[in-house]
């Protein structure tokens, strides 16, 4: 399990605690984002491994160093949940089974299917309907909720997300680099919670930044010359 | 026109000078400063040479010399940010690629010394 986080200190103790309750004995891997906080203290605290970042990165830098730690020690399925504690760690174990069973590469825990959550209205609620179409004839199916940070992989996307990862609004534009690899994943319906603590990072006056941003991402993985993907970090 | 040169050629001196007095000064690389270089020598050829400006001019049927300054220092500054951005690019992902190798390593230290 992965958790990144960034000023979390509210709740990213009850989000280790929880899922050490439902999927006890599995590894919870914190990757603090140099938070300015006590995250890094509450997740030690909570019997989490802690991976510090030495400045911050943003969310996908943050998450894909925790898929590369994870691919480095061997792990053939990464399950991520956000930090501030909006997902149901009750959820794990059927993500988990269906990340094993389906032969998928990626399962998506979605609030929008199973009528387990309504599209908000507003800004935030355009936006995902918006990316829904977008996305569609590009994955070539429709996706429900692609903004979900609720995310199982195999090890297969793993080595993939590990050369390449969105880094600043990652969910909708991993979908496109999995595609392009011809993956397959499924969407499983999950519940949401409110954040326990703090704001989310995007606010109403960003939106529009982040719809142009992810919109950009979007078609630029679309066209991206294939060799980038597979450059080899230098070094090694 | 001729204030508008003169003009330049003073801009293009003091271009000249800070790039050198930067690099002098290491606060900004070699490699970087002969770009600057080359644009402030441009910029000051361009605004001594009167006749080239005005072929110029005639040739690429421009209606007026001092647009066809403006769009050739334009031309030449718009290439140098397209160029500095390829490099902030670039370094950008080195210094993501590297903060995740540092934090990566930490941890392997780090549970070493807890098994020890």
């Amino acid at each position: 399990m992965i958790v990144p986080a960034w000023n979390e200190e509210g709740a990213v103790a009850q989000v280790v605690s929880d899922v050490h309750r439902c999927v006890p004995g599995v590894p919870v891997l914190v990757i603090d984002d140099c938070s300015t906080d006590n995250t890094v203290l509450r997740a030690r605290e909570a019997g989490a491994d802690v991976l510090p970042l030495p400045h911050h990165l943003g969310l996908g830098g943050c998450v894909q160093a925790g898929y590369k730690l994870a691919f480095e020690l061997g792990f053939d399925y990464v399950i991520r949940v956000d930090g501030d504690g909006q997902h149901d760690a009750g959820d794990i174990p059927r993500v988990f089974e269906r990340l094993q069973t389906s032969g998928c590469e990626m399962v998506i825990g979605s609030r929008y299917i199973g009528g387990v959550a309504m599209l908000e209205t507003g800004l935030r609620g355009l936006g995902i309907r918006f990316f829904r179409a977008v996305l569609r004839p590009i994955l070539g199916r429709r996706v429900y909720d692609p903004t979900s940070g609720f995310v199982g992989v195999n090890r297969a996307a793993l080595d993939v997300f590990t050369r390449s990862f969105p880094l600043d609004y990652p969910e909708i534009e991993a979908l496109v680099v999995l595609q392009r690899r011809r993956f397959r994943f499924e969407e499983l319906a999950c519940k949401m919670h409110p954040r326990r603590t703090g704001r989310s990072s995007i606010t109403a006056a960003r939106s529009l930044y982040y719809i142009f941003h992810v919109l950009m991402g979007v078609l630029i993985n679309v066209l991206r010359y294939e060799s980038r993907f597979h450059r080899k970090p230098k070094g090694g | 026109m001729h204030s508008l040169l003169q003009i330049t050629t003073v801009l293009s001196i003091c271009l000249l000078l800070m790039v050198f007095i930067s690099v002098r000064r290491a606060h900004i690389r070699v490699e970087y400063s002969i770009t600057w270089f080359m644009a402030s020598l441009v910029m000051l050829l361009l605004s001594r040479a009167r006749p080239l400006l005005d072929y110029a001019t005639r040739h690429f049927g421009i209606p007026d010399t001092p647009l066809t300054l403006f769009l050739t220092i334009g031309s030449i500054f718009v290439i140098m940010f397209f160029r500095l951005s390829t490099i902030i690019s670039s370094l950008r992902d080195d210094n993501i690629a590297l903060a995740q190798r540092v934090a990566i390593l930490e941890y392997h230290i780090h549970t070493l010394r807890e098994r020890e």
